[in-house]
């Protein structure tokens, strides 16, 4: 066990960019959440999963919804406890901790907002060790956790209890109540004990958030190039070094979806790369040849600091270090590929694992 | 004939130069900055209309560039006490008015707010109704707090501004008329943090601003000016001084913009890069169609995160006066530099400290103080030292250049004598006629603009339909500020669909600009 404080959260905000594979949201808005529940009610325990007993309850809390609606509508943040009350309330026990479903992007300071009103321990862990867009794409459904009982609630105070038939019954029908709530709310969802989460908790991945971070402030604050740091710490490769010639998106069923081309430079001039990605970023191809793709984590990194560069962000001109990070190992199960790999994003290609594409280099 | 009149307020000299109605240069000037700003302009105008011979009464309109408002921001001087009211609840409580503000900062302007019920969702539908006496209470509260201005927010005010302005209203009954009142959809777009923080950067320099432009408008009467004024703002179109006073916060970014804008006139590049080497430092910026490249990350004014849109620039510490040392390997030119006091310290002016300018003349790139004086410095080495300073450049250019083949580059400022003729990336290097004035002539040259940010429903309406609304309200915008409808184009529209939902929900933000009405 050990105390996140206001110095910790903006680390872990940073590098929970990186994790967020170009998605997930700008952390910002959490950040300053975080903080000022920080500020309020003091510093948040964070506590490994081995220090849950096996039968207390553990609750994942989360937003759902646009990120960029949150920069309008700030929450009024008594959502995240409502929404805990009321599944407390059906379930008749009472939370022992809370988690992270999602360490990449917004969904990794949520929890931290949460776990410092409500006075319980963060688990330091999530459900995706990145950031997926859809509520089905984490460890626990892919270990047979229910996303139901969920309760999605709203700054109004409205919330709905919600039972679905499967997780994916979950994503539809909470996405939908999502939307009709002013396009975002947050989540008390996959609640389970903790005997379940020590198998299916994606560890450490607050601290790995918060290492990264740290990395690139310190890198920041002295003009230097984080990028070796980050990618001894993530195990990470350099995928490409170029400066964006053009960035496509269009709406296609609901998601973004989009391509960004890069012109190669210093160590790759004279070459070219595609990055595509809808919420996240999903295939990366040197030349037209795939050298990264999901589950594994691609993100792009401001060439010069190593800061990262959300989707939203990725901007014609800009100078970029483009990055590829090996995903935990449940995603490459049978399953996991199943639920994330290439093919279900609508992608003709069978997955391989970074490491065997890079064979080595680094 | 009617002339145009533009002044350009820098750090080191206060520029001016009179403009014929076919943008000829009749006159230019540079005298040095006055502390107090008005006495600078006062001089820099006498000596320009001296210099033209053209009666005061000819001069139609006179535009302003001033970063007055910036310094007051970073120095936190004379800042007014601000009061916030934000318009948001039930949504908000969770990060109030003022979060991550440097302290210093905060205790200059107080810092006192409230949340009050009321504001819009994305459509523009109302969060919740909004409660009079609730408002009446917060407004009780603006007078205890012994606030002198008065900043009012809401949720999604880009999209739907009128609980803003019923608190406004609430305002005048409660307070008064003194009190300043800004309202954030006047100046800023989406993102409720940044966008209120801008207007309560607004609220705390309207008295200053008031008086800044005041002086400014009397130094021109004085001398039998009695044009039509104008301040440049951020994007380098402009505000009528009425206008200016009421949000000053507009200019924050203008001193790059007008060097940028002035460059673009002066050579008639559209697209490409613009150095500008100023004494100390020297900023390198990105055309676009005429307008400077925006960047893209995060704004800050003395410490506080906005959403100006802010020119992608790059400073580096190469300038006119930069110090050269050539003893070391390899050599050193920069960080350090003599400054303003160039005219006295430098080898070529008698002094003796060795510049970047004492290389220029050593190497025959430049003329000017006495050539005699550089005559034993080290040929070879002063090669180098050319050599370093073009590659410093050289290295910024290929950092924001956007394609592989060479752009035309554009050297403005007094210092851009140091660089030569060719640099590497640039498919020509020009040096237009009055380089050393690009900024005051990037203000007299200045259009007019209407903006529109905000995100809209296209499921309802079709996407074509609200393209051409937003549009049009970006037409009738830059009307309404003054310009020529004829003139008016749309210079810029951006669509961004919002992530992570199947709805239709996209961003649009929209920008048209034409020429100054003719009188």
């Amino acid at each position: 066990m050990r105390y996140l404080d206001e110095d910790s959260i903006e680390k872990i905000a940073v590098g929970a960019a990186v994790l967020g594979s170009g998605g997930g949201g700008d952390p910002y808005v959490g950040k300053l959440m975080a903080k000022q529940a920080i500020r309020k009610h003091g510093p948040v325990r964070l506590i490994d999963v081995e220090e849950i007993p096996d039968s207390e309850l553990v609750i994942p809390s989360a937003m759902m919804g646009a990120p960029a609606v949150m920069l309008e509508k700030l929450p009024n943040g008594k959502e995240p406890e409502t929404s805990f009350r009321a599944l407390e309330k059906f379930l008749g026990r009472t939370a022992y901790a809370v988690i992270s479903i999602e360490a990449g992007g917004l969904n990794s300071c949520i929890p931290i907002y949460t776990a410092a009103c409500l006075g319980l321990p963060l688990v330091d862990g999530d459900g995706m060790g990145r950031a997926f867009p859809e509520l089905p794409m984490v460890s626990f459904s892919l270990g047979g956790v229910s996303s139901s009982p969920m309760v999605i609630s709203d700054e109004k105070g409205n919330k709905i209890l919600l039972e679905a038939v499967s997780n994916q019954w979950s994503e539809v029908l909470s996405r939908t109540a999502t939307i009709a709530m002013g396009l975002n709310s947050m989540l008390g969802i996959y609640s389970m004990d903790g005997a379940t989460l020590k198998r299916l908790a994606i560890r450490g991945t607050m601290s790995l958030a918060e290492r990264i971070g740290e990395k690139i402030l310190e890198a920041g604050k002295s003009r230097v190039s984080a990028v070796d740091g980050i990618l001894e710490i993530t195990k990470g490769f350099r995928l490409f070094e170029g400066k964006i010639t053009d960035v496509r998106r269009d709406l296609t069923s609901g998601f973004i979806r989009g391509i960004v081309v890069f012109e190669g430079i210093d160590s790759c001039k004279g070459e070219s790369y595609e990055l595509d990605f809808q919420n996240e970023n999903l295939v990366g191809r040197r030349n037209g040849k795939p050298n990264a793709m999901t589950p594994d984590l691609i993100t792009v990194l401001d060439q010069e600091r190593g800061f990262p560069i959300t989707t939203e962000h990725l901007k014609y001109g800009r100078r970029c270090m483009v990055v590829g990070m090996p995903c935990h190992p449940i995603w490459r199960t049978e399953a996991g590929i199943k639920q994330v790999g290439p093919r279900y994003f609508k992608y003709d290609l069978d997955y391989v694992p970074i490491e065997t594409i890079a064979g080595g280099a680094r | 004939m009617n002339y145009r009149l533009g002044i350009d307020v820098g750090g080191t000299n206060t520029d001016a130069v009179i403009l014929d109605e076919k943008n000829v240069v009749v006159a230019k000037c540079k005298e040095p900055t006055s502390p107090d700003v008005s006495s600078g302009i006062d001089a820099a105008v006498t000596r320009v209309l001296a210099e033209s011979r053209i009666p005061p009464a000819h001069i139609g309109d006179a535009m302003l560039g001033t970063t007055h408002a910036t310094n007051a921001i970073i120095e936190r001087k004379n800042l007014s006490k601000v009061s916030v009211i934000r318009v948001s609840g039930p949504s908000g409580y969770a990060i109030p008015p003022f979060v991550e503000w440097p302290e210093d900062l905060l205790k200059t302007i107080g810092g006192t707010w409230a949340i009050v019920q009321g504001g819009y969702e994305y459509t523009g539908a109302p969060l919740a109704e909004p409660d009079k006496d609730e408002i009446r209470k917060a407004l009780d509260g603006v007078i205890r707090s012994g606030a002198e201005a008065l900043a009012v927010s809401s949720a999604f005010a880009p999209v739907n501004h009128g609980h803003e302005l019923l608190v406004a209203e609430l305002a005048e009954e409660v307070l008064g008329k003194n009190l300043p009142i800004t309202l954030s959809h006047q100046i800023g777009s989406i993102g409720l943090i940044e966008r209120e923080n801008a207007a309560i950067l607004n609220a705390a320099i309207r008295k200053l601003a008031e008086q800044a432009y005041g002086s400014f408008r009397n130094a021109l009467r004085k001398h039998g000016i009695h044009a039509e004024l104008f301040i440049t703002q951020n994007d380098g179109t402009l505000m009528s001084v009425d206008y200016a006073m009421k949000f000053p916060v507009l200019t924050v970014a203008s001193g790059p913009t007008n060097s940028l804008r002035g460059a673009a006139f002066l050579s008639g590049i559209k697209d490409g890069i613009v150095v500008d080497v100023g004494g100390t430092t020297t900023d390198i910026g990105v055309l676009s169609k005429g307008f400077p490249r925006e960047s893209s990350a995060a704004a800050d004014v003395g410490g506080v995160r906005n959403n100006f849109r802010m020119p992608d620039l790059i400073s580096i510490g190469l300038g006119g006066g930069s110090l050269v040392d050539l003893s070391v390997t390899p050599i050193r030119v920069g960080p350090q530099s003599v400054g303003y006091r160039i005219a006295k310290e430098a080898l070529v002016f008698g002094g003796k400290t060795m510049t970047a300018s004492d290389i220029a003349v050593a190497t025959g790139l430049a003329e000017m103080g006495d050539r005699g004086k550089v005559a034993n410095i080290d040929r070879q080495k002063a090669k180098t030292a050319l050599e370093v300073m073009k590659r410093m450049t050289e290295e910024v250019i290929d950092k924001m250049k956007t394609s592989a083949e060479g752009v035309p580059v554009v050297l403005v400022g007094g210092g851009s004598v140091i660089l030569p003729d060719s640099l590497a990336g640039a498919s020509k290097v020009l040096r237009p006629i009055n380089f050393d004035v690009a900024n005051a002539i990037g203000a007299a040259i200045a259009q007019v603009s209407g903006n529109v940010d905000g995100v809209f429903d296209v499921a309802s309406k079709g996407r074509e339909k609200v393209i051409e609304e937003v549009k049009a309200q970006a037409i009738a915008e830059a009307i309404r500020a003054g310009a020529d409808g004829d003139t008016v184009d749309i210079v810029e529209i951006e669509e961004i669909p919002l992530a992570y939902l199947p709805s239709n929900a996209v961003r649009f933000k929209v920008k048209a600009v034409g020429n100054l009405k003719k009188r």
